[in-house]
C-alpha cells in the first residue's frame, strides 16, 4: 500500500511538451512511473520520443482517460493557463491532478478550487513537487534516488525540506512523500494526507513539515490529537521569518502576529507531536518514536 | 504587495467606488499648494504602508494651506514603526456624521474569499473583531460567483447595517468587490467608509484605503510594476530583484544561499540556533536560488550577499533535487574567481543530493582558501557562525 499514488497509477502529463513537461517526463520514466501520454491540444495526434519512451499526444484530458486508462495527471502548465487545465481535468473527472506549477495567480487556485468541490478529482498544489510512492510511482519532480519503499509516510509544504528528510530517513524508506505545496490556497492539506497515512497498513509513522503562515499546522495538530494513533512527528521551518515579508513561497508570511513557528509548533508539541529544532533533529525524533 | 492608502484610493476609484481623492506631496511647499487647490480644510496624512498612522501622529487637520505646510513640516520624514515618511496625501477635509467597515479578503482557512462589513467602523479591524464581535458581520464569498447585488444585501445585512444605508452601500461594495477581482487583490479594506455631508445632503465615500495585491499575478497586471516603492526598497533587495533573485535582507551576520524556499527557511532557524553558541550572530537574508539553478545564478547570489557590509560569513546549503551539485560548485567557483581579490569573507559549503560526488570533487579539487566544505547542515551551520563570530 501507499497513498494515492500506487503500482496502478497511469499518469498522463499536462504540458508534456514544454521544457519542464519534458525534463520530467524523462525523470519519471526513468524512475520506473507508468507515464502513458499527454496533452496539449495544439499536438493533438502526435508521438514524442523521451528517450526511446514514445508516447501519444491527445488533444484532452477527457480523450487521454479514454485511450490510455490514465487515472492521474501532472500538470506543468504556465501559471496563465493553470486555472483552464485543471478545469479540463475535474471535468475529466481523473482521480488525481498534481499541480507542479509555481506562480499561479491566487485568485485562479480559488476558482478551480471551488470548481472541484463535490466533483471527483483530488487536487495536489499548486506549487508542490508532487508525490512519491518509493518502488510503486512517481508523480511530479521528487528525486527517485533518494530513498526506497519503507514504513514512513512524509507530508511537507517544502519541495527541498521534503528531499531533505528523504534523505535524512533514506535507510527506513517511504510509504509515500507528498510535498502539498507553499502556497496560500492548496488541494490536498496536511490534514488530508494525515488522514490517509493514518489508514494506510504500510505506513508506520509520520513525519509532518510545516512552515510560517496560515494555519494549516495548527489545525493539523487538533486533527492528530483526535484521529492519529500513528507516531507523528514534526518540523516548522521560518522561526527567524520577519513579519509581514514574503518568504521565497507565496504563502510564507506572517501576518499581524499570526503563522509564527513558534505558535505551529506550541500547538503540535500540544497535540502530543514531537517537534525537531532541526530537520535532522526531527529525524532523530522520528528514529526515537518508532524504536 | 501593499499599496498606499492614495494608491489604493486611486484603484477604488477606477472600479466606481467613491473615495476623496486628494492630492500627493513630497514637500511642505507642495502640500500648501495642493491645500490652497483643494480649499477649505484639508487631512494631511502620512503615507506609510502600515496601520497606526493617526496614533503615531502621522494625519493632521490643517485650516489653512499655511497649516497643511507646517503638518507636512512634521509628517514627512517622520518615523513610523521603523518606516520612513516620503510623501504625504492631502485630503479635503470631511463633514463626518457616521463611519463603517467594509472589506474583502482572502480566506486561506476555508480556502475562498471572505467579505467583512460592520455599521460600526472607525476603529481598527482587529479592535472590533474582539470587543464588538457580534458587529461585524462575515460572508464567504464564492470565487466564481463574486458579488452581485443579493450578495452585497447579505453582507450589510451581516454587518448589521440599517436598510437605508444599507442599500445605499450595496452599490459600493458590488464596486469593490470588482476593484477586488479586477486588480487580483488579497485584500481591499475600507475604513472608514463614511456618511459626510453634502451640502443639504449626505453622501458614502471611502476616506481610507488597504489594498495587498497578489505578487503572483503581475503577469497579468502590468501596472504592479509601478506600485514598487522603490524609494523605500532595501539597495540589496533592489538589486537582487533585477537579477529576479528571491532575496530579503535580514540584521544578522551570515549570509545564507540555498534552494528552495523551505530549506533556506529552514537554514536560517538553523543558524540562528547555532549563532546562540556563537556570540549571537544571525543570518543576514533569506535567498532561494529556486530549484534547477545554474552556476550563473549561484554566482548572481554571492555577488548580492558579498555585498552586504553586514556579512562576515556565507553559508551555501544546497540540497540537489533537480539542482545538480556539479553546478553548484561551478557557480561557487566561478563566482569567487570573478571576484578575485575583492572575495574576503569565508564560506562555508554544504552540498548532497544530485551530483554530489562530482560537486564536492569540484571544490576540493580547486581548494579555494576561503572555502569549507561541511559535509551536514547542522554542523556546517555551526561553522559558519563560528566564521562569522570571529570575523566580528
Amino acid at each position: 500500500m501507499a497513498i494515492f499514488l500506487d503500482e496502478n497509477s497511469k499518469i498522463i502529463v499536462q504540458g508534456i511538451t514544454g521544457g519542464e513537461g519534458t525534463k520530467h517526463t524523462k525523470r519519471m520514466l526513468a524512475s520506473g512511473a507508468q507515464v502513458v501520454g499527454g496533452v496539449n491540444a495544439r499536438k493533438a495526434g502526435t508521438k514524442v520520443d523521451f528517450d526511446g519512451a514514445v508516447l501519444p499526444v491527445f488533444g484532452s484530458v477527457a480523450e487521454a482517460m479514454a485511450e490510455t486508462g490514465a487515472n492521474v495527471t501532472v500538470g506543468f502548465v504556465p501559471p496563465a493557463f493553470t486555472k483552464e487545465s485543471v478545469i479540463e481535468a475535474i471535468d475529466a473527472q481523473i482521480p488525481l491532478a498534481v499541480v507542479i506549477t509555481e506562480g499561479v495567480a491566487v485568485h485562479d487556485t480559488a476558482e478551480f478550487w471551488a470548481y472541484a468541490q463535490g466533483k471527483s478529482t483530488r487536487i495536489i498544489g499548486p506549487n508542490c513537487p508532487g508525490l512519491i510512492s518509493p518502488g510503486k510511482s512517481n508523480a511530479g519532480i521528487i528525486p527517485a534516488d533518494i530513498t526506497q519503499a519503507g514504513t514512513v509516510g512524509l507530508v511537507s509544504k517544502s519541495g527541498t525540506l521534503t528531499y531533505q528528510m528523504m534523505y535524512e530517513l533514506r535507510d527506513l524508506g517511504f510509504s509515500t512523500a507528498v510535498g502539498i505545496g507553499g502556497d496560500p490556497i492548496i488541494g490536498t492539506t496536511h490534514i488530508d494526507c494525515l488522514a490517509a497515512f493514518q489508514d494506510d497498513p504500510q505506513t508506520e509513522a509520520i513525519v509532518m513539515i510545516g512552515e510560517i503562515g496560515g494555519d494549516a499546522e495548527e489545525r493539523a495538530a487538533a486533527f492528530i490529537k483526535a484521529n492519529v494513533t500513528k507516531p507523528v512527528v514534526g518540523y516548522v521551518a521560518g522561526f527567524t521569518a520577519p513579519e509581514g515579508k514574503t518568504m521565497g513561497h507565496a504563502g510564507a508570511i506572517v501576518s499581524g502576529g499570526a503563522g509564527t513557528a513558534q505558535g505551529k509548533k506550541e500547538a503540535l508539541e500540544a497535540a502530543g507531536v514531537r517537534v525537531g529544532k532541526t530537520p535532522s533533529e526531527t529525524a532523530r525524533l522520528l528514529r526515537e518514536v518508532i524504536s | 504587495m501593499d499599496l498606499f492608502e492614495y494608491q489604493a484610493k486611486q484603484l477604488f476609484a477606477e472600479y466606481g467606488v467613491p473615495v476623496s481623492l486628494g492630492e500627493i506631496a513630497e514637500t511642505p511647499e507642495a502640500a500648501e499648494r495642493a491645500a490652497a487647490r483643494i480649499g477649505g480644510v484639508t487631512v494631511v496624512k502620512a503615507q506609510v504602508k502600515i496601520g497606526g498612522r493617526g496614533k503615531a501622529g502621522g494625519v493632521k487637520v490643517a485650516k489653512t494651506p499655511a497649516d497643511a505646510k507646517t503638518a507636512a513640516e512634521q509628517i514627512i520624514g517622520m518615523d513610523i514603526k521603523g518606516l520612513t515618511v516620503h510623501r504625504v496625501l492631502v485630503d479635503p477635509g470631511a463633514d463626518i456624521k457616521e463611519e463603517y467597515y467594509v472589506s474583502f479578503l482572502l480566506d486561506r482557512t476555508n480556502r475562498t474569499f471572505l467579505a467583512m462589513a460592520s455599521y460600526e467602523g472607525g476603529m481598527e479591524i482587529e479592535q472590533l473583531a474582539v470587543e464588538r464581535p457580534d458587529a461585524l458581520g462575515r460572508v464567504p464569498v464564492d470565487p466564481i460567483a463574486g458579488v452581485d447585488e443579493a450578495k452585497a444585501r447579505e453582507i450589510v445585512a451581516a454587518g448589521k447595517f440599517p436598510a437605508e444605508i444599507g442599500e445605499r452601500v450595496v452599490p459600493i461594495l458590488v464596486s469593490l468587490w470588482k476593484a477586488f477581482d479586477g486588480a487580483d487583490a488579497t485584500l481591499v479594506e475600507v475604513n472608514p467608509l463614511a456618511l459626510v455631508g453634502d451640502g443639504d445632503g449626505t453622501k458614502i465615500v471611502a476616506l481610507d484605503g488597504k489594498v495587498t495585491l497578489d505578487d503572483n499575478a503581475d503577469f497579468r497586471q502590468p501596472r504592479n510594476a509601478g506600485f514598487e516603492d522603490v524609494a523605500s526598497a532595501n539597495p540589496l533587495e533592489q538589486k537582487a530583484k533585477e537579477k529576479h533573485l528571491n532575496y530579503v535582507k535580514l540584521d544578522g551576520e551570515v549570509g545564507i544561499i540555498g534552494n528552495g524556499a523551505g530549506l533556506v527557511m529552514s537554514t536560517l532557524d538553523v543558524v540562528a540556533y547555532a549563532g546562540e553558541g556563537h556570540g549571537g550572530v544571525k543570518p543576514a537574508n533569506f535567498l532561494d536560488i529556486g530549484g534547477g539553478a545554474s552556476a550563473e545564478v549561484m554566482a548572481n547570489g554571492l555577488d548580492i550577499i558579498l555585498n552586504d557590509p553586514e556579512v562576515r560569513s556565507v553559508f551555501v546549503n544546497v540540497f540537489g533535487g533537480i539542482t545538480a551539485c556539479d553546478a553548484v560548485a561551478n557557480g561557487i567557483v566561478g563566482a569567487l574567481d570573478l571576484l578575485g581579490d575583492e572575495a574576503t569573507k569565508p564560506l562555508v559549503v554544504r552540498l548532497d543530493g544530485n551530483n554530489v560526488v562530482e560537486g564536492r570533487r569540484i571544490l576540493n579539487e580547486r581548494a579555494h582558501p576561503l572555502v569549507t566544505l561541511v559535509d551536514t547542515m547542522d554542523a556546517a551551520a555551526d561553522k559558519a557562525a563560528e566564521l562569522a563570530n570571529a570575523g566580528k
